[in-house]
């Protein structure tokens, strides 16, 4: 067995990915605030398909490349369009979205989670991949199993959904059927 | 993971605050996409405690379900997609139906079970 591979990059290319990583990061930020704070509903809908993709190119950063297309042909696709339709069927567009009384308790209490949330993934002593593999403690053999994982992900996950995830795929088109039939029931004209 | 915790909290804040049942939807939509980047960065960066350390012995044996164990977050995601994109298709269904009925799009306007 030779010498391990490693998943990380050169200087320069860290670099790029890191500059790519905030930018990608402050602009989903700054549109998921925009889809709460936006008294305009139809634009609130576009900023979050701004967020959607943001959240898709990040999953590129990740190496989870399947999870990035379907992210944009779900959300991008699919639920955006159904929300801008349920937005052009109920005609308040022009009311806007007021928010009700509990606005500050509930802004402090989202605050106080985030710092919450923030200080867990910041504080604890995560198991780091890439370190792990650069310092050796991962079996050479497997780390170059994991890295081999991360440079083609999706025959991985075709073999894990129907093989080892096998009933909640099922489960799971059990479930969609179930939405379609559901959603036709209940909008269907009386 | 820090970005999807701030995304997380103003999909949570949208969802508490907003009157407006599609406002709520779409934060709620946020918040799936918050617990989706967790799973997934969850998966790239971080190693499996049995991994590494002691245990290693044992899962080296079967190195390939290990290499898939990384895979587990992603999979994970993929689900939860699946059940958002149900729940959204309900959901909006269900924000049309009350709309019909009482010609409001406000949470807090359907309040028929309060008498």
């Amino acid at each position: 067995m030779g010498e391990a591979m490693s998943l990380g990059h050169g200087t320069e290319a860290a670099l790029i990915t890191d500059v790519v990583f905030w930018a990608i990061a402050v602009s989903t930020i700054i549109a998921a605030i925009a889809v709460v704070q936006l008294n305009d509903l139809f634009r609130a809908a576009l900023f979050l398909i701004v967020s959607f993709l943001g959240v898709a190119a990040m999953f590129v950063l990740l190496r989870a490349e399947f999870l990035a297309a379907v992210q944009v042909l779900i959300y991008v696709g699919a639920i955006s369009v159904l929300i801008i339709f349920a937005i052009l069927m109920t005609r308040d567009v022009e009311e806007g979205s007021p928010s009700n009384r509990i606005r500050v308790p509930a802004g402090v209490a989202a605050a106080l989670f985030a710092a919450m949330a923030i200080f867990v993934a910041v504080s604890t002593e995560w198991n780091i991949l890439d370190a792990a593999i650069d310092s050796g403690a991962v079996p050479v053999a497997l780390a170059n199993g994991i890295v081999d994982v991360f440079e083609n992900t999706v025959p991985r996950i075709a073999t894990l959904l129907v093989r080892d995830f096998v009933l909640a795929f099922e489960v799971a088109s059990v479930l969609l059927l179930a939405a379609v039939i559901g959603a036709l029931a209940l909008v269907r004209g009386r | 993971m820090v970005v999807a915790a701030i995304i997380f909290s103003i999909g949570l804040y949208g969802a508490l605050t907003k009157r407006n049942a599609i406002t709520v939807l779409m934060s709620l939509e946020l918040m799936f996409n918050a617990v989706n980047l967790t799973a997934v960065a969850m998966s790239r960066y971080i190693v499996p405690a049995s991994v590494i350390g002691e245990a290693q012995t044992a899962v080296t044996k079967d190195i390939e379900s290990a290499v898939q164990m990384v895979l587990t977050g992603q999979i994970f995601a993929i689900f939860v997609i699946t059940v958002a994109a149900a729940e959204v298709a309900l959901g909006l269904a269900i924000v049309i139906t009350v709309y019909q009925t009482r010609d409001s799009i406000f949470v807090t306007d359907a309040n028929l079970m309060r008498n």
